[in-house]
């Protein structure tokens, strides 16, 4: 079973606590209305699906319950980071080699 | 005078039968022992950090900050369940959602006395029974006396609270609780065995 750090627990929980939440770092225009249809596709259906890293949301469900960012390897399934929602994305990444 | 009227009627009426799930039942093995804890008052409650101690003091029990942690005072357990959200028990038959209505500092405090069921897991074995159906490291380092947590339990979501050493308190959903009480029974058969 993998463990994921929560960074509101500020500890490794069981995945089986967890749900995955799609893609992070998605932001909703302020203008939602006035997208093209161009745009609202890409926001709305369009992800990046990378073979390697990925900046995925995942929540605490059964646990604390609240929502936060991961950064995962798909090849390895390897949790490289977690952190809080609303925070930036990570500039550098651990064991990363750039 | 008509609202007087109806305020003592109401007040009068008999209120609805509580009937609680599985009252009473209990099991037995070796190094576990099962039973059904008797209703209790409950409240889930919400609250920015700026209304904590308002709350603490008109619960009169820490609200604590710690992840994974407790605080218990006269009967009345604080459990924290999130960075803004505890589940107050209250045994001593006090209404922890009468206390928190005084306050006027932010806060959500919702009913939930007869949403849960708990179940009391002890004996030298009573690890070893909840950690057959749930995941979390229970060892009295990771988890130690005092030490709550929403966790989950084969299929469904518990509260799990260390009572003592060798004693867990099992919340569960009263919709839940046949399977809370099943799981556990054929998990302390196992661990007794
Ligand atoms: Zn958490």
């Amino acid at each position: 079973m993998l463990l994921i750090r929560c960074p509101y627990c500020e500890e490794e929980r069981p995945e089986l606590e967890f749900r995955n939440a799609g893609e992070a770092h998605i932001a909703r225009s302020a203008d939602i209305a006035g997208e093209s249809d161009d745009d609202f596709e890409k926001f709305f259906f369009i992800r990046s699906n990378p073979k390697g890293i990925i900046y995925e949301r995942w929540r605490h469900m059964h646990g604390c319950a609240r929502f936060f960012n991961a950064v995962r390897d798909t090849v390895s399934d390897k949790f490289l980071m977690t952190y809080k929602a609303g925070e930036p994305k990570p500039a550098k990444l651990p064991g990363a080699s750039k | 005078m008509a609202k007087t009227a109806t305020r003592k009627t109401v007040a009068a009426a008999p209120s609805a039968e509580r009937r609680a799930a599985l009252a009473g039942q209990e099991l037995s093995a070796t190094g576990v022992r099962l039973a059904v804890l008797p209703p209790a008052e409950r409240i889930s409650l919400r609250a920015p950090e700026a209304s904590v101690a308002a709350l603490a003091k008109a619960l009169g029990v820490t609200l604590p900050r710690k992840p994974k942690t407790s605080a218990s005072k006269a009967g009345r357990t604080a459990l924290w369940l999130g960075p803004d959200e505890w589940l107050i028990i209250d045994e001593a038959g006090k209404d922890p959602l009468a206390d928190c209505a005084e306050v006027t500092a932010l806060h959500s405090a919702v009913g939930i006395s007869h949403r849960n069921i708990a179940i009391s897991v002890t004996g030298p074995a009573a690890a070893a029974a909840v950690n057959s159906g749930c995941p979390q490291d229970l060892s009295l380092d990771a988890f130690p006396m005092g030490a709550a947590s929403r966790t989950i339990l084969g299929k469904v979501e518990i509260v799990l609270l260390r009572t003592a050493e060798d004693a867990f308190r099992v919340e569960c959903w009263r919709s839940f609780s046949d399977y809370v009480f099943t799981f556990l029974s054929e998990a302390t058969r196992d661990a007794a065995a």
